[in-house]
């Protein structure tokens, strides 16, 4: 089995350090070491730059898998947008070689090469596939005693169901099944597979109307009396954490929901403090939440 | 890999090609239907469908950046068409001739600039030393050549074009707003 190296893309090293930290806390807990993806540029993201010119797109996708593959790595991604990105790259470029050839024409200059001998991972993907539930059920210290609202978001799903792995069937549930191996309950509400709203370049482009699907989901969500969202993306928790603060701003609505992606959630049930993990850090009051987790929510 | 730089090729023909696949629409409004764009914005996919192809109006539409690239609707479409693949394919045609909203200039500024679309600042350096991590990532913001390679590659691509501000575009710009 190949090493891992970590690809950070954008949002979560640049907004969301909390994202960062807890993936290295928790990968480091279970007994592997990260290696850092030296000189890694955005994905690029699907939405804007797929959209525009697919050769830059293809071009910047494999140079960061090329980076990766020079450590004799898999690529590790922590968001579904890189993962959409660099998934679909991967594919396109173990598939057909003449295409290969013309981006490794581009990545020569620079040095570097498209081998396509190693896989990109997803890390929701990763754990239930390698680690496992449980594996996860073994080294969780904590048993959070949380109601959770699972946001697996478009571009997980998509890519695995395309590159034919058996995790999406009609009833899909690995991500449910890693929320729940902390001890977490997964609380089913009604559009719960449907989109955060921000994809595709739409949140750039129209943002109050992506706020629209984000708030029928946080609504979706409250009806259920959750505790927290948790993600598998720092995109997805973008729109949900600051999107509340954007929705109450123009609303004067009142939503507090703390959002947590998965490597967090498992960082509380490891034993770190939501400080370590960043979760204070969210534009949305997670005090509350946090002092609820240090009182008792959570059952060493 | 080159399908959308023949510029000199004209508009209807390239949009023509794109959409192929979506003249086997039977307008059935089942991706409509399925859209969660569509019940909160003035997207209404079915219609974007039957005229892709057919009419260059549909580079002025607003509603071809409002869908969130889902899959919702090509999961469903009982015809089997590529739906989001067919919208991404006009969205290049678009950009390609320049009918770009502003807020994605500025994200492809920043990613010709800095090498990531939503670059790092001085308030979120302040919170990643908190937290215990270095200052700046381990990404293009710490290494000054992978920055440059990437940049490189970026003008080997012909990004550029779609970075600079021209004022057809501002034209452009007015009609579609
Ligand atoms: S679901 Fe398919 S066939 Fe039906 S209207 Fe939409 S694109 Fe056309
Ligand atoms: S992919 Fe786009 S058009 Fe299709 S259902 Fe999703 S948002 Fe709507």
């Amino acid at each position: 089995m190949s090493n891992l190296s970590l690809f950070l893309g954008c949002v979560a090293p640049n907004r969301y350090p909390g994202i960062e930290a807890a993936t290295k806390k928790t990968f480091s807990k279970l007994g592997i070491e990260l290696d850092d993806l030296e000189g890694a540029s955005c994905c690029p993201a699907p939405g804007v730059f797929r959209s525009f010119d697919k050769t830059t797109w293809l071009t910047l996708a494999s140079r960061n898998i090329a980076l990766s593959e020079e450590m004799d790595d898999d690529l590790l991604t922590i968001c579904n947008g890189c993962y959409s990105t660099l998934k679909e790259a991967e594919t396109e470029l173990k598939k057909d070689s003449g295409l290969k050839k013309e981006v490794n024409e581009k990545l020569f200059e620079t040095g570097h090469e498209f081998r396509g001998q190693h896989d990109v991972r997803h890390v929701i993907e990763y754990l239930y596939q390698n680690i496992g539930v449980d594996g996860i059920r073994e080294i969780v210290s904590n048993q959070l005693d949380l109601r959770v609202a699972v946001h697996y978001g478009c571009h997980l799903v998509q890519p695995l169901k395309e590159a034919g792995s058996g995790l999406v069937t009609n009833d899909i549930t690995f991500f449910d099944e890693l929320v729940e191996a902390t001890g977490a309950k997964s609380i089913d509400y009604e559009d719960k597979m449907m989109c955060c709203g921000a994809g595709g370049g739409a949140r750039a482009a129209v943002q109050d109307a992506t706020l629209r699907i984000t708030e029928k989901k946080l609504q979706n969500m409250i009806e259920e009396q959750v505790d927290c969202i948790v993600n598998a993306c720092p995109f997805c928790h973008l729109q949900f954490d600051s999107g509340q603060q954007d929705i109450n701003k123009n609303s004067g609505t009142n939503y507090e929901i703390p959002v947590l992606h998965y490597t967090q959630l498992l960082g509380l049930a490891m034993g770190f403090s939501p400080e370590e993990l960043g979760i204070n850090l969210n534009s949305t009051n997670t005090a509350v939440f946090i002092q609820r987790i240090k009182e008792g929510f959570v059952t060493a | 890999m080159d399908e959308m730089t023949g510029e000199n090729i004209n508009i209807n023909e390239q949009l023509k090609e794109a959409s192929t696949n979506a003249l086997r629409c039977m307008q059935c409004g089942v991706c409509s239907s399925s859209c969660p764009s569509g019940r909160h914005t003035s997207l209404n996919i079915r219609k974007l469908v039957k005229i892709a192809g057919r009419s260059s109006d549909i580079l002025k539409s607003d509603e071809l950046w409002m869908c969130t690239t889902c899959y919702n609707c090509q999961e469903r479409c009982p015809r089997g068409i590529d739906i989001v693949d067919t919208i991404l394919k006009i969205r290049s045609i678009s950009a390609y001739h320049n009918i770009i909203l502003p807020e994605h200039r500025a994200v492809c500024q920043m990613l010709l600039k800095y090498g990531h679309a939503v670059p790092i600042n001085d308030d979120y350096k302040i919170k990643r030393t908190e937290m215990g991590l270095e200052e700046l990532p381990e990404t293009v913001h710490k290494y000054t050549d992978s920055l440059n390679e990437v940049k490189e590659l970026l003008t080997s691509c012909g990004f550029e074009r779609f970075t600079e501000d021209n004022t057809d575009e501002n034209k452009t710009m007015e009609n579609t707003a």
